[in-house]
């Protein structure tokens, strides 16, 4: 997959944002996958503990180290990291401060403790930081990853997450932490960057979705595409909507439906039905209403189709291929 | 065979004083936390509603229009029981610099309202939200003003963040860190040094480097200044601790009929039971209905297909194609709820009806309450 009709020439980091409840690991997990076609290689990465990635892709939890978790549909590889903060900090003092002896002390009085947990803000700190770590890896002189893709925390915190390092240059005016934040920050403003906004066709996660992407435009980070997730195909015609709507549907040419269909015909049933398409024609109508106020953002939008029985693997390929069709990847 | 939890009986018992609710994002947290209020002020009983991030137009219906910290009456609430309402949403800057006035002199205030590290960590980092809800809980239940507080806690990235916040800052202000900070916040770290020996020194000079001397001593006078509040951030932690342990307390853990958010409410019910918190039950909200329940998904699909051959029928296939999908999402949420049940067969759950729209005012919160009836 990974056409190259892509909306996305030129990103390598995807952040993958949305309401609680929206499904954005799926989103970002079907997306690695879609970045991942031709031998291209994606890393797919979670840094909330929750080790929703390994339950999507039917490994085992994983571990602090870059896994292969699954083939890309047209030869490619998606690897997969979560990122725990602890680990994260002791591997970036290592690395730039050569740490022995006082890393052990570190730990030993609290303060890893205390960067990791206590200390607002710094948590974010680490997690940003191991992500511009992995986007600018480089092996044999080009990236190790074609793409990096982050199941990243709710809308409502991701302005917050992602500019945490332009508070960290607000505090720290010189030193390597300033120098840090403002590469970190380098890298989230550019145009390699793109956070995308998944959404349901509800009025809450709508509005979220359009509060995220003020706050993002505010802070100067680039918004990316509108993926609305769980979509329903209409399944009335515009006529039967309206007349279910204002209940209106003819128990009679119900009834004579289902006797073709070979259908036992209850009343107990033909009620239930019409009333289900009751249902039905009132949420057609708020998704209406929410297409339109997504619509009005002006973003390029895909929509993924609602997978009435849950998501599995196989689930997953489906709609990496729907949001390749669609120009995501 | 579970229990159904019956919040109206939670809610009668008058030595019901705190209901906390939580779960992972997006399971309608607010709004069960909203119409648990509701219901409970309905029922004769006064309730303030301590809401963190609610949705503007649900934050409208119980007529809160700033983030300011204060207890409003809810208008619109029938009061013929003898109950009534206030609510208020959390701002947490505030509540934290009303901790810091609270509990220093005005001058060591001054000195840390105006340091840069403070002014970070009491507004735009993620993380105070959670301390700063367990401080405004335990102001309120001092305050005596209201019988019963309903909690709704912060949107976290784990649903635990909220309970362990208290104990993390307990025992972080016992910790060598903070008094290592100190210390050479006031010696430059040599009394530290000669007393603990020298890895210390290595540490902070670690830290100056890591973090810059002029950062480090921003977050060093930030430590110094709150030297004195100290012993009283940690009492009033543990105290709201304890409060959380006690009978009067009862947990509604929310969840939406989904794997991820029944995974977190699992690990959010055994966690309390480790803590000995008093877990009420399980709120498992948007339950979608079977409909046509004599009907099964195939049935419908196979009528449905029969329809389309005959090329015929268009409204009724709709119809069965419709309850066929409906009957699928019926069918694995009953599974998924199934599989809670059984790995935690004490813990009483009540389903709430998916709504087709969103609640935005009174009249729709009632309506979930209703279905809390015992």
């Amino acid at each position: 997959m990974a056409s190259d009709e892509s909306d996305w020439e030129g990103v390598r980091l995807h952040v993958v944002t949305g309401k609680g409840g929206t499904g954005k690991t799926t989103v970002a997990a079907a997306l690695a996958l879609a970045l991942s076609g031709q031998g291209r290689r994606t890393l797919l990465i979670e840094v909330e503990a929750r080790q929703g990635i390994a339950q999507l892709f039917d490994v085992p939890p994983l571990p602090y180290e870059e896994r292969k978790v699954a083939a890309g549909p047209g030869g490619g590889d998606v690897f997969a990291l979560a990122v725990d903060a602890e680990a994260a900090l002791l591997e970036y003092l290592d690395m730039f401060y050569k740490l022995g002896r006082a890393g052990r002390g570190l730990r030993r009085i609290g303060a890893i403790d205390f960067a990791t947990t206590i200390a607002p803000g710094m948590r974010d700190v680490l997690l940003t930081g191991k992500l511009y770590e992995a986007v600018r890896r480089k092996r044999n002189g080009r990236p190790v990853y074609d793409a990096v893709v982050l199941d990243a925390p709710p809308s409502g915190r991701i302005t917050r997450f992602l500019g945490v390092n332009q508070e960290v240059a607000g505090l720290a005016k010189v030193g390597p932490v300033r120098g840090q934040a403002d590469s970190i920050m380098g890298l989230l403003t550019s145009p390699q960057t793109a956070v995308h906004l998944v959404t349901l066709l509800e009025e809450m996660p709508v509005q979220e979705t359009c509060d995220a992407i003020e706050q993002l435009t505010e802070a100067g980070l680039p918004v990316g595409g509108i993926v609305i997730n769980a979509v329903r195909a209409p399944l009335l015609k515009h006529a039967d909507l309206t007349a279910a709507a204002k209940g209106r549907l003819d128990p009679a040419v119900v009834r004579g439906g289902l006797q073709a269909a070979g259908v036992a015909v209850k009343d107990s049933v033909v009620e239930a039905l019409i009333d289900e398409a009751r249902d039905h024609a009132v949420r057609v109508a708020l998704e209406k209403s929410g297409r339109r106020t997504l619509k009005s953002l002006d973003r390029p939008t895909y929509e993924l189709p609602l997978l009435a029985e849950g998501v599995d693997l196989g689930g997953l390929y489906a709609l990496a291929e729907r949001l390749c069709q669609q120009g995501a990847a | 065979m579970t229990d159904r939890l019956d919040i109206d009986k939670v809610i009668a018992n008058r030595g019901t004083r705190i209901i906390v609710c939580c779960g992972s994002g997006g399971v309608g947290k607010t709004t069960t936390a909203a119409a648990i209020a509701v219901r409970a002020a309905e029922a004769g009983r006064s309730v303030v509603v301590l809401t963190i991030d609610p949705a503007l137009r649900l934050a409208q219906s119980m007529g809160l229009t700033k983030l300011d910290n204060t207890p409003r009456v809810v208008t619109g609430v029938d009061t013929s029981a003898g109950g009534e309402l206030h609510a208020m949403m959390l701002d947490m800057k505030r509540t934290f610099d009303e901790v810091v006035l609270a509990h220093t002199t005005p001058d060591r205030a001054a000195t840390i309202l105006e340091n840069p590290f403070y002014q970070s960590l009491s507004s735009s980092f993620s993380g105070t939200q959670e301390y700063m809800a367990m401080e405004k809980l335990g102001q309120l239940r001092a305050e005596g003003r209201w019988d019963l507080i309903v909690v709704d806690t912060p949107p976290s990235r784990s649903a635990l963040d909220f309970l362990d916040a208290p104990q993390r800052l307990g025992s972080f202000l016992d910790g060598r860190f903070i008094r290592l900070l100190m210390g050479s916040a006031r010696t430059g770290g040599r009394a530290y040094l000669k007393v603990l020996g020298a890895g210390f020194g290595a540490v902070t000079g670690l830290l100056t480097k890591i973090l810059g001397g002029q950062m480090l001593k921003d977050v060093q006078t930030f430590v110094a200044a709150l030297d004195t509040m100290f012993g009283g951030f940690r009492e009033r932690a543990d105290t709201t601790y304890r409060l959380l342990q006690a009978p009067g307390t009862a947990f509604v853990v929310v969840a939406a009929p989904e794997r991820d958010a029944l995974r977190e409410a699992s690990y959010f019910v055994e966690r309390l039971g480790e803590e000995g918190m008093p877990l009420a039950g399980l709120v498992l909200n948007r339950v979608h209905s079977g409909g046509a329940q004599s009907l099964s998904a195939e049935r419908a699909l196979a009528g449905a297909e029969t329809l389309d051959e005959l090329g015929d029928h268009p409204l009724a296939a709709g119809l069965l194609r419709l309850h066929a999908e409906r009957a699928r999402i019926h069918t694995r949420e009953q599974q998924l709820r199934r599989r809670f049940t059984a790995a935690h067969p004490r813990v009483p759950v009540v389903d709430v009806p998916a709504l087709a729209g969103d609640v935005h005012d009174l009249a729709g919160l009632r309506e979930i309450g209703t279905s809390f009836a015992g």
